[in-house]
């Protein structure tokens, strides 16, 4: 594998390969005094972060030092880009000065794609950390690292995906990663939150939440995105939906709803959580909720992810 | 302490074996050491295998490496390296099966089972019933 740019066309064999190493990798760590692998000595990573973040960010960095890469944090302010160098430059200089991974995260849907073309002369690698409203691809690689802990396997399993699927990144990385690994996923949201071209994708489609609780084996709520909801005015929500507390009366997931999924289902939160939005804090706090588990999990996938990506001979993709 | 793949089946085989001629039972385990070749990029990617380490871990007791075929003595390099990551042991030894000679490194055996005298060019195969239905050490 040259580059991580999306989990749409990923292959299941690959994923289930990354996965796999994710597991022997956090197994190998457990209960170690040093949990630092020599495997990626000498090998540099750098971090492109052009939107905030702060596990993504934070969970590449200790993946590539727990494997011995010396890791670079470049982010756009205190850098070049404040002075209005271009995203290609900026790469190009990283790649020129020896990166041999490049990990970013862009406003722009398509840019690690764009930064992939880019840095093909250079055979630097490139993870996808989120591009817009596009992918996520390491976020959805975690979440079925960790429902796979829990469930045992994917294949068959029914896993909601509830809220702002139009924002969300995360939700399409997952659509298409757990509908290759065998999952049956349904979105629930309302009507203005889901995008024009969802009827396409591999997935059922609901507005009612309650309807579809007592089937699922996991639910994976998606934050409000108010940040990307630019248009009207008010209410927290622009024109998406009348107020945040009628949002979180028809999608928020609290204790009455959890007593509504079989015993067994998982709750997913990809962070960062409104808690008493989309998430009532006793159910982020309950057992139930395998979102630190998500984080830990983080960590081996994105090993993995960067064992993968660099620990092999070179190939000309 | 097997190296997989087939390292750990042979170490099991002998903590049976010393269990049943001197009634000692040995702990066993395993120790992935693809973390940390020093070939990674030679080849494709290596898919990782499980390491377990014996009950009590491994400080300060004799810990025997065991290992189907010694050939350039880098998976044993590499099995030190990963076995000091996972603790201070007593002592270390190393069990092979087949010694084919060829070594790349200053590492010799405390116990083999037998020395193959090889070209460079042949390769040397050990079937394990575990993986491969039968017993046996095929040189080609």
């Amino acid at each position: 594998m040259k580059h991580l740019l999306s989990t749409d066309g990923l292959d299941p064999a690959t994923a289930v390969a990354i996965l796999d190493t994710a597991d022997n990798l956090k197994r190998t760590l457990l209960g170690r005094e040093v949990r630092k692998l020599p495997t990626l000595r000498g090998r540099t990573v750098v971090t492109m972060f052009y939107e905030n973040s702060t596990r993504t960010r934070v969970s590449f960095e200790i993946a590539g030092k727990w494997m011995s890469a010396d890791v670079i944090n470049v982010s756009a302010s205190g850098s070049s880009v404040g002075k209005g160098e271009s995203l290609r430059d900026t790469a190009l200089t990283l790649a020129a000065a020896g990166a041999d991974c490049v990990i970013v995260r862009h406003p722009a849907s398509g840019a690690a794609h764009r930064l992939a073309d880019w840095l093909a002369e250079a055979g630097t690698s490139v993870v996808n950390a989120g591009d817009g409203m596009h992918e996520h691809p390491t976020q959805a690689l975690l979440d079925a690292a960790t429902l796979r802990e829990r469930l045992g396997t994917l294949e068959g399993r029914r896993i909601a995906i509830v809220g702002d699927v139009l924002h969300s990144r995360v939700a399409r990385s997952n659509v298409h990663l757990l509908h290759a690994l065998g999952a049956d996923v349904v979105l629930v949201a309302p009507p203005t939150l889901l995008p024009a071209g969802v009827r396409t994708w591999p997935v059922s489609v609901s507005h009612e939440l309650d309807a579809e609780l007592p089937a699922v084996d996991a639910v994976m709520l998606l934050r409000v995105q108010a940040e990307r909801m630019t248009s009207g005015s008010g209410g927290g929500g622009g024109n998406f939906f009348p107020s945040a507390r009628e949002y979180s009366i028809a999608y928020g997931l609290n204790d009455n709803r959890l007593r509504l999924m079989p015993e067994h289902a998982v709750v997913l939160h990809p962070g960062p959580m409104l808690r008493g939005m989309e998430i009532a804090s006793a159910v982020a706090d309950s057992p139930r909720a395998a979102i630190t588990d998500q984080v830990r999990n983080g960590v081996h996938v994105r090993m993995a992810v960067l064992y993968h990506l660099l620990a092999h001979e070179e190939e000309t993709a | 302490m097997g190296i997989p793949s087939r390292g750990a089946p042979l170490a099991r085989r002998l903590a049976a074996r010393i269990a049943e001629f001197s009634g000692v039972r040995v702990p066993t385990g395993t120790l992935d050491v693809t973390l940390y070749r020093d070939d990674l990029r030679r080849g494709p990617t290596r898919p990782l295998e499980a390491t377990a380490l014996p009950d009590g871990g491994v400080d300060d007791r004799l810990v025997v490496l065991v290992d189907d075929v010694l050939f350039s003595g880098r998976t044993v390099r590499a099995a030190l390296d990963a076995l000091r990551d996972h603790g201070r042991p007593r002592a270390v030894q190393l069990a092979v099966l087949v010694d084919r000679g060829h070594r790349e490194l200053p590492i010799r055996a405390d116990y083999v089972g037998k020395n193959v005298p090889t070209s460079r060019s042949e390769d040397v195969s050990v079937l394990l019933e575990e993986f491969d239905d039968r017993d046996g050490v095929v040189l080609r």
